[in-house]
């Protein structure tokens, strides 16, 4: 096929404009985090702060418990993401590997429940942590998410470890190995690409979630990042510049984690979807 | 020890088999356990619930099909289900086309490719509260960059409208949100459906004289019959689940013209504390949201594959 120069020169303008455009709410965001909060709120909007300052970030990050909202963050979805790719890869390795009665059931009714959307449980799960007393703690978040991906990530592993070469595993029975043995030092270690994708998901999906932290969780300073920057905005909703450098704070862990394992990322969504 | 791999299962009586399979079914106990108390045990009692005038501090007398009736006799139950519809529509359309535009462009091979990827997934990965913020700010009635766009520099109109205090444009002001946020994932799993249309395909429709718009129309759409089947189904139930952006920029507001089924069920369930009818409503939704998948992969069988 014959492609002229001006062509894609064309379709790269295009492309380019599109790109902007759909920067443009953050930049606007990046240009009110930096003004000073005299000159936010005016038209026209400027992108360029026109006198840049980062007190916003010091205002935001020593202010209203922000600080500890983001360790409140990290606190939950470190572990959430641990307990729930730990879990997750077991269960994939299991169905995939092992011949049991039942195998199929479990994993079936497992996959079902896919098709569950997250906010049908709210209710019944607040029910729950309110009998088991983890109502306005952090575990009834780490428990939730971390079963909150399990059904897709159970899924996308599965694949994956049913594709090992069989001879590997049996060298490690004939060794003597057990079930978890042959998990941990086998499975695990030709699964590390997978578990990445598996990892992030996990991680995203734990660091963004909202509607169950705000209805799990009670005291503000349990308030994880989404949370208290809902009720930033709430206190604060005239001084859109701190606002939106809490957000730029809160966004920073994604972009880096998405840009650090931008391969996995995109290899996993590929994965689901030409799957799925 | 238990039958490995792949090969036909070993014929041993059923309970040697059980009692061969208890190391792997220990192995699978913590994961089975923590998924059947947080996911199918709540799953079962959302249903119990559902027939309860369930309450949290007082005893809950058990009342049949009340809730479910109360719901299709609720006028704003069927003002959020039209809402949801609408709103599902809108995104749904507005992600397909502006992302099968976006990765037709990056398919090509054009500089920068991979980094202008990156810049259209971005919205994707933030959270639906930041962006939500965010472009509460770009709505705002007096000052926002919206109103300065149209009212300012463009002149479409006359003056500066709320957008999410009207109730006629809140909604689609959300939904507008909605696409924007969505375009990045919809371009990444189209880009993955292109990457398997046969090159040769394009080259003989050439060779016979084919226009780019022929081509499209009959080499690239029908070669991605099947992604565009899993975005359409993934896409519906995506917009059916609409909560946080709701929530965050108008709840359900201004006289409910935002109102869609789960910030109804919320509202209901944690406001009102009426949680017995919030667990209707959110059984309704499941089993809406699963039908309405099962109706859309029948489609997607029949007509597009």
């Amino acid at each position: 096929m014959t492609t002229s120069r001006a062509r894609l020169g064309a379709l790269f303008v295009l492309a380019a404009s599109g790109a902007v455009i759909s920067s443009l709410p953050f930049l606007y965001m990046l240009g009110i985090a930096f003004e000073s909060h005299a000159l936010v709120l005016k038209q026209p909007p400027t992108f360029l702060p026109q006198q840049p300052t980062v007190d916003n970030f010091v205002r935001a990050v020593t202010t209203a418990g922000f600080g500890q909202a983001f360790l409140n963050s990290v606190m939950v979805s470190v572990p959430a993401t641990a307990l729930g790719v730990l879990l997750s890869s077991m269960l994939a390795f299991g169905f995939a590997r092992f011949h049991f009665p039942g195998n199929r059931l479990l994993f079936y009714s497992l996959i079902l429940t896919l098709t569950v959307p997250a906010l049908v449980l709210i209710i019944p799960q607040f029910v729950l942590i309110r009998q088991l007393g983890l109502f306005n703690t952090h575990w009834a978040l780490i428990f939730v998410y971390s079963v909150g991906g399990m059904a897709f990530n159970v899924f996308l592993l599965r694949g994956f470890f049913e594709d090992m070469p069989q001879e590997l595993f049996e060298a490690a029975i004939v060794d003597g190995a057990n079930v978890w043995q042959s998990f941990r030092y086998i499975a695990v270690p030709l699964a590390k690409p997978a578990l990445a994708t598996v990892t992030i998901f996990t991680f995203l999906g734990s660091w963004d979630e909202f509607t169950w932290a705000l209805t799990a969780l009670q005291d503000p300073e349990l308030y994880t990042l989404p949370v208290a920057l809902r009720f930033f905005q709430r206190a604060f909703g005239t001084e859109w510049g701190l606002v939106f450098a809490a957000s730029t704070v809160a966004v920073i862990p994604v972009v880096i984690v998405f840009l650090a394992f931008q391969r996995h990322f995109v290899s996993g969504l590929m994965l689901g979807g030409t799957k799925g | 020890m238990v039958a490995l791999g792949t090969g036909p299962a070993a014929t041993a009586r059923p309970r040697s088999q059980f009692r061969r399979a208890l190391p792997i079914y220990l192995f699978l106990l913590p994961g089975l356990g923590l998924y059947a108390l947080w996911m199918l045990y709540p799953l079962a009692s959302a249903l119990f619930m559902s027939f309860f005038d369930w309450q949290l501090a007082r005893p809950s007398p058990f009342v049949g099909f009340e809730n479910y009736a109360r719901a299709f006799a609720d006028p704003l139950f069927w003002r959020a289900l039209l809402n949801s519809a609408g709103y599902t529509a809108v995104t749904v359309s507005g992600q397909m086309v502006v992302g099968l535009g976006v990765a037709l462009l990056l398919h090509e091979r054009l500089p920068l490719r991979s980094f202008l990827r990156l810049v259209y997934y971005l919205p994707v990965i933030t959270s639906w509260v930041v962006v939500s913020l965010i472009f509460v700010y770009l709505y705002n009635g007096q000052s926002g960059a919206l109103n300065w766009l149209l009212v300012d520099v463009l002149g479409v109109l006359e003056r500066d409208v709320a957008w999410l205090a009207e109730p006629s444009t809140a909604l689609w002001a959300v939904a507008a949100l909605g696409i924007w946020k969505g375009i990045g994932w919809t371009m990444v799993v189209f880009l993955a459906g292109l990457q398997g249309v046969p090159q040769e395909l394009y080259e003989a429709a050439s060779i016979d004289g084919a226009g780019r718009w022929s081509r499209f129309r009959h080499i690239t759409l029908p070669s991605i019959a099947r992604t565009t089947g899993f975005l359409l189904v993934a896409l519906t139930l995506g917009g059916l689940s609409v909560f946080v952006s709701i929530y965050v920029m108008t709840q359900g507001g201004p006289l409910n013209s935002s109102e869609v089924l789960l910030s109804y069920m919320y509202k209901q369930a944690f406001e009102r504390l009426d949680l017995g009818y919030g667990a209707a409503l959110a059984y309704i939704f499941a089993a809406m949201f699963f039908v309405v998948a099962l109706v859309e992969l029948w489609f997607v069988r029949r007509r597009l594959t």
